[in-house]
């Protein structure tokens, strides 16, 4: 008994993570599903047509995207591939870094693996909270990332939305204003709830994206499991039958 | 033809002219052990499973890794992606190096409680405590491999550390780079560390620690000696052969471990950013300081020791030293602990609370050492150094103070 609970409080021991993004706003779960190949197959979508002409996935190659999305290589290149590139390559895109240095003051980031350094509630968060704010250099501003470099290229979808501020004071008796919400002034091609599912989705795609092994993974995983489970039982008769005879 | 060791054929031909037989006799059937082991005493082979499954996924990923700056994160991802089974390979290496750690650590905790470092066993420990500095020096050179930016930093923080030594220090840290910052000629060298020199000095120090423990021979729970006790055969009466006994409650043990560490490398590989850390997923970027450097979990002990010392006459060096220091008590352990009773079983209640509190605070400098700084944890992790140090301090005075019970002549159950 006591095996077993040291055993357990060392497998609980680093068991936490941090969920808040940089300026402090509370990020909403991630409404994702690595099983739901059409949420896969729209995020990749969105991803290809709003995401990728400054963005790469430099390390996705498409072929393996489809296969393991749901497409053919044939649906892949008539639908996914705009820039020429063979089905076995990976998701390069064809803005030259230098340039985009000089366009955005930053290059923009290579996002394969992004799901896994950000987490996905802080994209899924990030996306859709684009504000508008004349003072930036794109007019607009993020509150998960405050003073993104990035314009607000899905503000078409979205439309465009201005902060609803709350005023409170803080320990030192100073007023503080932070953005607890938005509210649409300029409504876009999709209502609120959809833009909300198509951010899901692009998530979605993205935490895919990070690691495409991890389905196959934890299948495996399951066997791994069930034949130490079993491989554990023979060691232990075997143990017991050997011992028998240590008094 | 029978030879000294009664064997005949190939193995007999062969112990003609190597000790075949003979080392399997010494080593494992005719290896006595005591019989009375317990959970506690799974780790040290744990350890060597572990050591191995470094050293083959190491091989495998080294076949597909690139040692240079331009290429090594994008490699790691090609490994993950593009290689068959690579992602297993690297979550294998990734989980055996925290798993190393874990392992480890549980085996010093071992040899303290049951006072395995005593006479005649010191030399064990200190090969012990050698191969627990090359593993870190190990693990360190690895974790810059991935070219992420905790990758990056980490390095650069702590290879900084060495240019707070007087005079030859900003040197010292230039020859450790090659560089002036931490670059691709870092890498490369650390990769020749990290594949092919520390894992060299790791297997050599590992046979000197078996060897030097097969000299003398097991301690157990109690503490006591069996060679003291042995039957007419002249045979330690509670003594049983390494092999089977032991070689089946390992495979058992084995098994109950290698849950764990897949429960681990399919389900939680990064394990809550610790065995992964998510900012090691961009790739490293000397332009750009992330905002909080944490060294992985395994370090955070001795880093947060460091933090807590402050700069004293305009110098850190004192903060180096207090890090090097942890770990430098450790060597003098076998004569600073001056108490006859080797087992925690038979020792007073003073022992009991200071390594207690040894253990306490060296849990919370782990914990303090992952977080960024506040004045009020840098006090905590004051304080826990000061206890970390004060129970090395506190050894040597215990035997005045500390009422040890009677130790039995034979092992109990």
């Amino acid at each position: 008994m006591k095996k077993i609970i040291i055993a357990l409080a060392l497998l609980a021991l680093p068991g936490l993570t941090l969920a808040s993004g940089e300026g402090g706003y509370p990020l909403a779960k991630a409404p994702i599903d690595p099983h739901d190949q059409p949420s896969l197959q729209r995020g990749a979508k969105l991803f290809v047509n709003y995401c990728m002409g400054c963005h790469s996935l430099d390390y996705q190659r498409y072929n393996r995207m489809g296969r393991d999305i749901g497409l053919t290589d044939e649906q892949v290149k008539d639908n996914l591939i705009f820039t020429g590139a063979k089905v076995g390559d990976t998701m390069k895109n064809a803005m030259p870094k230098a340039d985009a240095k000089r366009w955005f003051g930053v290059t923009p980031p290579d996002l394969t693996v992004i799901a896994r350094s950000r987490g996905v509630d802080y994209l899924y968060n990030y996306l859709q909270t684009f504000y508008k704010d004349p003072t930036r250099p794109f007019g607009v501003n993020n509150v998960v990332f405050p003073n993104a470099g990035m314009p607000h290229v899905l503000w078409e979808l979205q439309g465009m939305q201005e902060p609803v501020y709350t005023v409170h004071k803080d320990a030192a008796g100073t007023e503080v204003k932070t953005i607890t919400g938005f509210k649409l002034t300029q409504p876009g091609s999709l209502s609120p709830p959809e833009f909300k599912e198509a951010m899901a989705d692009l998530t979605n795609f993205l935490a895919y994206v990070g690691e495409p092994i991890k389905l196959e993974r934890q299948r495996i995983g399951i066997w791994v499991l069930l034949f130490l489970a079993l491989a554990t039982v023979v060691f232990y008769l075997l143990k017991k039958e050997y011992w028998k005879d240590v008094h | 033809m029978a030879n000294t060791q009664g064997t005949t054929g190939l193995v007999g031909w062969i112990d003609e002219r190597f000790p075949l037989t003979k080392m399997m006799r010494e080593h494992l059937t005719e290896y006595y052990a005591p019989k009375n082991f317990n959970f506690w005493y799974f780790f040290g082979g744990l350890a060597i499973l572990v050591l191995v499954n470094q050293i083959l996924t190491g091989i495998w990923l080294t076949m597909n890794y690139k040692p240079a700056a331009a290429d090594a994160f994008a490699s790691v991802e090609y490994i993950m992606r593009d290689v068959d089974w690579g992602w297993l390979l690297r979550y294998m290496h990734s989980t055996g190096a925290s798993a190393f750690f874990i392992v480890i650590y549980l085996h010093m905790f071992r040899a303290l409680i049951y006072g395995s470092y005593k006479k005649p066993r010191e030399l064990i420990w200190l090969f012990g405590v050698v191969i627990f500095l090359a593993l870190m020096a190990e693990a360190f050179m690895g974790y810059l491999l991935p070219w992420g930016q905790m990758s990056f930093w980490g390095a650069q923080v702590i290879i900084n550390l060495f240019s707070a030594i007087p005079v030859i220090g900003p040197d010292l840290s230039v020859w450790i780079r090659g560089d002036y910052v931490v670059s691709d000629v870092t890498l490369n060298r650390f990769f020749s560390l990290h594949v092919i020199a520390l894992p060299l000095v790791l297997l050599g120090l590992v046979v000197a620690h078996i060897i030097a423990l097969h000299e003398v021979g097991s301690n157990n729970p109690d503490g006591v000696e069996i060679k003291k006790v042995k039957g007419k055969d002249g045979k330690p009466l509670d003594g049983i052969p390494f092999h089977p006994y032991y070689t089946v409650k390992d495979l058992l043990g084995t098994m109950v471990f290698l849950i764990f560490f897949a429960l681990i490398i399919f389900f939680m590989p990064e394990m809550g950013g610790y065995f992964l850390e998510h900012p090691n997923f961009d790739p490293a970027d000397p332009m750009k300081t992330p905002p909080h450097i944490a060294p992985v979990w395994y370090f955070t002990p001795f880093y947060a020791i460091l933090r807590a010392v402050p700069s004293f006459a305009g110098t850190q060096v004192w903060g180096v030293l207090a890090m090097g220091g942890a770990i430098v008590m450790l060597f003098f352990l076998p004569w600073l602990d001056r108490s006859p009773v080797k087992s925690i079983r038979y020792r007073g209640l003073a022992f009991k609370l200071v390594l207690a509190a040894f253990i306490i605070s060296f849990l919370i400098l782990g914990y303090l050492g992952a977080l960024p700084t506040t004045p009020e944890r840098t006090t905590l992790a004051q304080i826990c150094s000061f206890i970390y140090f004060g129970f090395f301090f506190a050894l040597p005075i215990l035997p005045a103070i500390e009422k040890t019970k009677p130790v039995p002549e034979r092992v109990t159950k």
